[in-house]
């Protein structure tokens, strides 16, 4: 279907919105004009929840895609799919960070209700329990203003549902992990000082390395943008590891457990290393793959998350 | 819930789906006939044990230790079933074939088992029994669907029995347990307390009561799966014939 202007010879498209699961005809416009944005057509759910895909069961179109370089007939067919109520990635990320960190501190400060009465408001008397809270809060301190300025998210948004499930995780393992450092009865690492040192030390290491990628993944793209490059090591001897591995993040988050598991030899902490160990792989593999298959010359001595390992 | 683990596998062909169905290839096939009719026998071989121990006896007490190695054997070993879903030699999800399995083993092992006092109550018969004729008739149903000729009576069995089987077996299991709560109170089995060098506790008296708890949640989700399931599959009989 060809219509002419006066000026230029403008191709018009035809576009019809089917629902990916009935295949019912949602909406159908005419006289579509080959620059539009996929990401604004159907008016009664907000975009963030719609899902425009050139088949039914396959990868969402991006916002950004245009009609015109789309592959597709003057006549395209687009399957429309409700993603559910969402969330921004944002929202989700300081409320579950919050968390943590405001629970620990009433466990550390033997708030009411915890523990027996007799000793609340106290504070314990081993100094590795206050160093533990330190590093618990820096953690998700920077956790938080790593939210606010550091990362550049590709999505703007989640399914609601998502910050049910994810605050349930951090705070419910904080609060066990909390509950046991903090206690009355706790037994500091058999190893003392020397243990605790060498703990903060991994710990720290790990801290900065994880920052520093960051600090590395926000500089590859430019502000506002949604782009993905390789990431290279740069003058930071902390990005080195980019040489081996695809997802040096979730290597020194690794790291940092581990570090905060000696320091405070809890097998409940190592429990929550050990799950947050396996969620990690399973996303450092997945990014791996998404890599390699984005990047013909990607290079081949990195392993997702372990070099050489996994 | 662990009682009838049923309606979550999906190795039934005539499900009322319309999907091509792709299954495992023939040595896995061969391999999987086995297993079920190794299964359907031992658990046949519970049932007849039961029978016979009741007719020497006369009465329904103490039942359980003259089956009770074969039921350890048999519902232990199926824990195999958990890796037929890892490999992928049977379409089922490991998670939930996991949970099911799991949770009967724990009957079986950490409560039955641990703790002697409870062996000789009438709850755990009434949950053997319950397993029992629901493994006998889910055993011989995968059997006959791998070899394609499945009977209308047994697959009418597996989407009706449940109806009772769920909730009798489902009794006798929060019977037992809660008949296990004051000797593992007394004695602190299974349980740590502080201080320790790991910094860690657990109280098994507090996890009994609450899984006793998370029976109130589960059973009624995965009865109702249940009867749906029956209404799906069962609810096509005008289409299909006696014998598949």
């Amino acid at each position: 279907l060809k219509h002419y202007n006066d000026e230029t010879a403008v191709v018009f498209f035809e576009v019809e919105i089917l629902d990916a699961k009935t295949k019912d005809k949602l909406c159908f416009l005419d006289k579509v004009r080959p620059a539009l944005h996929s990401g604004t057509f159907y008016p009664q759910w907000y975009p963030a929840r719609q899902s425009i895909r050139l088949d039914p069961k396959g990868k969402s179109l991006k916002d950004e895609d245009v009609l015109q370089h789309l592959p597709v007939g003057t006549t395209a067919t687009f399957y429309f799919r409700d993603l559910g109520a969402q969330i921004s990635w944002v929202t989700v990320f300081l409320t579950e960070y919050a968390g943590p960190l405001l629970i620990y501190l009433m466990f550390y400060f033997r708030v009411p209700f915890i523990y027996a009465p007799k000793y609340d408001f106290t504070t314990s008397k081993h100094w590795v329990v206050h160093l533990a809270c330190m590093c618990h809060s820096f953690h998700y301190v920077k956790r938080l203003l790593e939210t606010l300025f550091v990362h550049r998210f590709s999505h703007g948004t989640m399914p609601l549902r998502n910050i049910f499930k994810n605050c349930t995780y951090y705070w419910g393992f904080a609060a066990w992990m909390a509950y046991y450092i903090n206690h009355p009865l706790y037994t500091p690492p058999i190893y003392g000082e020397q243990q605790v040192k060498m703990a903060l030390i991994i710990f720290l290491f790990c801290q900065i390395g994880n920052f520093s990628i960051h600090i590395a993944l926000r500089n590859l793209r430019p502000p506002g943008s949604k782009t993905r490059k390789i990431p290279y090591p740069t003058k930071n001897p902390f990005t080195w590891i980019f040489l081996l591995v695809s997802c040096p993040n979730y290597t020194y988050e690794l790291g940092s457990w581990l570090g905060f598991t000696l320091m405070t030899q809890c097998l409940p902490v190592a429990f929550f290393t050990l799950v947050g160990f396996i969620q990690m792989t399973v996303w450092a593999k997945g990014k791996h793959r998404s890599y390699l298959k984005e990047f013909r010359d990607y290079p081949p001595l990195r392993s997702p998350i372990l070099p050489f390992i996994l | 819930m662990s009682a009838p683990a049923m309606g979550t596998s999906k190795t039934a062909p005539n499900d009322g789906s319309h999907k091509k169905k792709k299954g495992p290839g023939t040595l896995a096939t061969a391999y999987l006939v086995i297993y079920n009719v190794v299964m359907t026998a031992g658990w046949l071989v519970i049932a007849v044990g039961l029978v016979r121990a009741y007719l020497t006896r006369g009465s329904y007490h103490g039942l359980y230790y003259s089956i009770e190695k074969p039921l350890k054997f048999f519902q232990t070993g199926a824990l195999l079933e958990i890796l037929h879903c890892a490999v992928g030699i049977v379409p089922s999800s490991v998670v939930l074939t996991g949970f099911q399995v799991l949770s009967r083993v724990f009957l079986t092992w950490a409560v039955t088992h641990s703790v002697r006092e409870v062996q000789s109550e009438d709850s755990v018969l009434l949950f053997v029994v319950a397993w029992t004729i629901t493994e006998i008739i889910r055993y011989s149903f995968y059997t006959f669907s791998l070899l394609n000729h499945l009977p209308y009576l047994i697959k009418w069995a597996r989407y009706t029995f449940f109806i009772v089987l769920y909730p009798m077996g489902v009794t006798g299991e929060l019977l037992t347990i809660y008949a296990a709560l004051p000797y593992v109170q007394k004695t602190g089995l299974y349980s740590v307390t502080l201080p320790n060098k790991y910094n860690f506790s657990f109280d098994y008296y507090t996890f009994l009561i609450l899984t006793m708890v998370s029976y109130i949640p589960l059973f009624p989700q995965l009865y109702f799966h249940m009867l749906r399931q029956r209404k799906k599959v069962l609810g096509h009989m005008e289409e299909y014939t006696k014998v598949e």
